[in-house]
């Protein structure tokens, strides 16, 4: 079930998308700084869904898929709102706004109608250790978009054949260190995370496994994107060819997310 | 901003407004250097032609491309347009003969059409092009410090500059490379953002790569080389534009440290082989580089195309692209030409406003004045008044008169379609005779 809030955030984003895109064609930097501020609102917004579903659900908004994907896209809005602030670049916003659109318009429409039934009470080492390993995943989903931003730019570039648009793209140098900040963000956020998973299993069962399909994967995903880091300031890495493994590892984060937490797993598995 | 008149005269009961002008569309660059305005002169043109009494406000705005002369002139009806030209041809000491057919005369909203056209950029040389807003701005800046604008130039101006900007931000009309030599920088800008802190290597010191090199320059690029076969020349470029130069058998090693790559050389072979190219890419740890290829023959194997992380583009490219920028700000013009539209509408509003307020001040003195001379006329029948009675009569009588005067003046108010308003002022000029002498 959709809250009046989903639906206010919902506007909000397509708002900011519509002002994203705009600036993208014009140059008005007022239109720009209405774009920032309408998805600073949506993210508002998109807090107070989230409050309003746990109030309803009496549980944290991760325990189910729907809830889990919400968070997803409220954190991806958060870091892409950091990364612009920090780089001074608004440019990319209509393409982060769009996956907010999509991501959030699909969450919304496979809402379930019956809240999820209320889990025990799992403190907050669990809440952070949610919280953080689905900011790595948004922060995943940054560097992804901005890896394709940059692909098609490179790719312009290349066939020298500038299309409208293109002048207002952000440079090829702004979007790769747009990226890998992105990615720090993901991994600094993940190794966190997984630290505090393994403490709070430790206090569960008394020991550390990584016998689990879904840390396995995650483990998999730290180390692509450790890669990615490394590789991307290295000799004949750079650029394209590290942009191309930054979109590739997120097809893993995207597997990670929905096939190996429904289906693979049963300790990571949503209620 | 102020806006309020210099003049002391803040509403006129018809707002006019005359130009007189030559540019680059009417006029060879050996009379418009003739007919150029330095600051100077535009002030004191603009003071003899209020003191004289063609203009009561005036501004003139002078560039490479344009001398043109704005003014309000008084109500009495004179020939504006005559005397603005015997001005110029007096002021320059130039012959009426030579400036016939080079010189154009526009007047009211034909006069304000031209102007936000201009500050829009769609009369330049080069469609768009920023630079006439700047130089509208400081011609309007001096002409407002000096006192020679009023409330219908300050606001026309003030109108036009706001034009200006929106048209370049919410239209093309105003982006996207026009020459090869921008167009070389701007996509360098797309590889590395901004140019500071990056390095450029000018092989040749030809025309073309001293436009490049002066682009760069101004984009704030961080180190400039310049290498030549002639190192004079190198030499002469390099001092020009606060770079250094080398000498042409320190080329290979020279290729290492730049991002940004400018060829533009005569010779038949390619100074820049693929494998040469290679090695620099190496040698930099394979981070980007950007080589523009000015020369033809070209200077650049073209196969170095296809080195990773190098980009590279020929003139016929960058022509290209300049070509398709042309066509897609010459689409633009529509649009910002509706928005000029619009500020004509606004601006013709706002002198509408005016000569309304002017229109019942006038029907008010008119009134004013019939009832003092009523009361003289009747001054016999009215003989056994005491003063009170007298100075009541008058009291109720200017109550009467506020009270007609009340209901047009709150009309013409209300009425925001521009057209009614009009036919609403000019009907009651003609009713009350208001454009009379007399009134």
């Amino acid at each position: 079930m959709n809250g009046a809030w989903a639906y206010v955030n919902l506007a909000l984003y397509v708002l900011s998308f519509i002002c994203y895109a705009r600036y993208l064609y014009g140059t008005n930097e007022w239109i720009g700084r209405l774009a920032t501020l309408l998805l600073a609102a949506g993210v508002l917004a998109h807090y107070a869904a989230l409050l309003a579903r746990s109030r309803w659900t009496h549980t944290v908004p991760y325990d189910d898929l729907y809830g889990s994907m919400s968070l997803f896209a409220w954190l991806l809005g958060v870091t892409y709102l950091g990364l612009e602030v920090f780089h001074g670049q608004r440019s990319v916003g209509a393409f982060v706004t769009l996956l907010l659109i999509v991501w959030t318009g699909m969450v919304m429409a496979f809402a379930p109608d019956a809240a999820p039934a209320t889990p025990p009470a799992r403190g907050p080492l669990f809440a952070l250790h949610v919280t953080l390993n689905t900011l790595a995943y948004a922060a995943f989903g940054l560097s992804f978009v901005l890896s394709l931003i940059y692909l098609i730019q490179n790719r312009v570039l290349k066939a020298r054949r500038p299309g409208l648009t293109f002048w207002r793209f952000p440079a090829l140098d702004v979007l790769e260190k747009m990226s890998r900040s992105s990615v720090i963000v993901g991994l600094i956020a993940l190794a966190v995370g997984m630290s505090f998973g393994f403490v709070w299993q430790h206090r569960l069962s008394g020991q550390f496994s990584a016998a689990d399909p879904k840390i396995i994967v995650t483990l998999v995903i730290f180390a692509l994107y450790l890669a990615y880091s490394w590789l991307a300031g290295k000799s004949g890495w750079r650029g394209a060819r590290a942009a191309r493994i930054c979109a590739l590892n997120f097809i893993l984060v995207l597997f990670s997310y929905t096939i190996v937490n429904l289906y693979l797993t049963s300790f990571h598995r949503y209620l | 901003m102020p806006t309020l008149t210099n003049s002391g005269k803040p509403h006129a009961s018809r707002v006019q407004i005359a130009l007189i002008g030559c540019s680059h569309r009417t006029a060879p660059v050996e009379l418009r250097e003739r007919i150029a305005f330095t600051p100077d002169q535009a002030l004191r043109a603009a003071d003899e032609l209020r003191l004289s009494g063609t203009l009561e406000e005036a501004v003139v705005l002078s560039t490479c491309n344009r001398s043109e002369l704005y003014g309000v002139p008084p109500e009495t009806g004179s020939d504006a347009q005559g005397a603005l030209e015997s001005f110029i041809t007096n002021f320059h000491g130039i012959p009426a003969s030579e400036l016939s057919g080079r010189i154009y005369h526009q007047q009211n909203s034909e006069a304000v059409r031209h102007l936000f056209r201009v500050s829009a950029g769609l009369d330049s040389m080069l469609l768009g092009e920023s630079e006439i807003l700047g130089q509208l701005r400081e011609a309007y800046g001096r002409a407002l410090d000096h006192g020679s604008t009023g409330p219908v130039l300050n606001r026309l101006f003030q109108s036009a500059l706001e034009v200006g900007k929106r048209v370049r931000s919410e239209t093309e009309v105003g982006t996207r490379p026009m020459s090869v030599a921008w167009a070389g920088v701007k996509l360098a800008e797309r590889v590395f953002g901004e140019l500071k802190g990056h390095e450029a290597l000018v092989l040749g010191a030809g025309a073309v790569a001293e436009q490049v090199v002066e682009n760069l320059r101004n984009r704030g690029i961080g180190r400039l080389r310049v290498v030549n076969r002639s190192r004079d020349r190198a030499e002469d470029l390099a001092q020009r534009m606060g770079g250094e130069s080398l000498d042409w058998n320190a080329l290979d090693r020279a290729l290492e440290s730049p991002d940004i790559i400018v060829t533009s050389v005569s010779g038949t072979e390619p100074v820049l082989s693929r494998n040469l190219l290679e090695k620099v890419h190496q040698a930099r740890g394979g981070r980007a580089m950007f080589v523009v290829d000015l020369g033809v023959p070209r200077n650049v194997e073209p196969e170095a195309a296809t080195l990773y992380n190098l980009y590279l583009y020929n003139i016929d490219d960058l022509g290209e692209i300049v070509e398709q920028n042309r066509k897609a700000r010459e689409a633009e013009i529509p649009h910002a030409e509706a928005l000029i539209t619009e500020h004509i509408g606004k601006f013709e509003s706002w002198c509408t406003s005016v000569e309304a307020i002017s229109l019942t001040q006038r029907l008010r003195e008119r009134l004013l004045k019939e009832r003092g001379k009523l009361l003289e006329e009747r001054s016999a029948e009215m003989a056994s008044l005491t003063a009170e009675e007298r100075e009541r009569i008058v009291r109720l009588t200017d109550e009467l008169i506020e009270r007609v005067v009340q209901t047009p003046n709150d009309k013409l108010r209300r009425t925001r379609e521009l057209r009614r308003r009009l036919a609403g002022i000019e009907a009651l000029r003609d009713l009350f005779g208001l454009d009379g002498e007399d009134s």
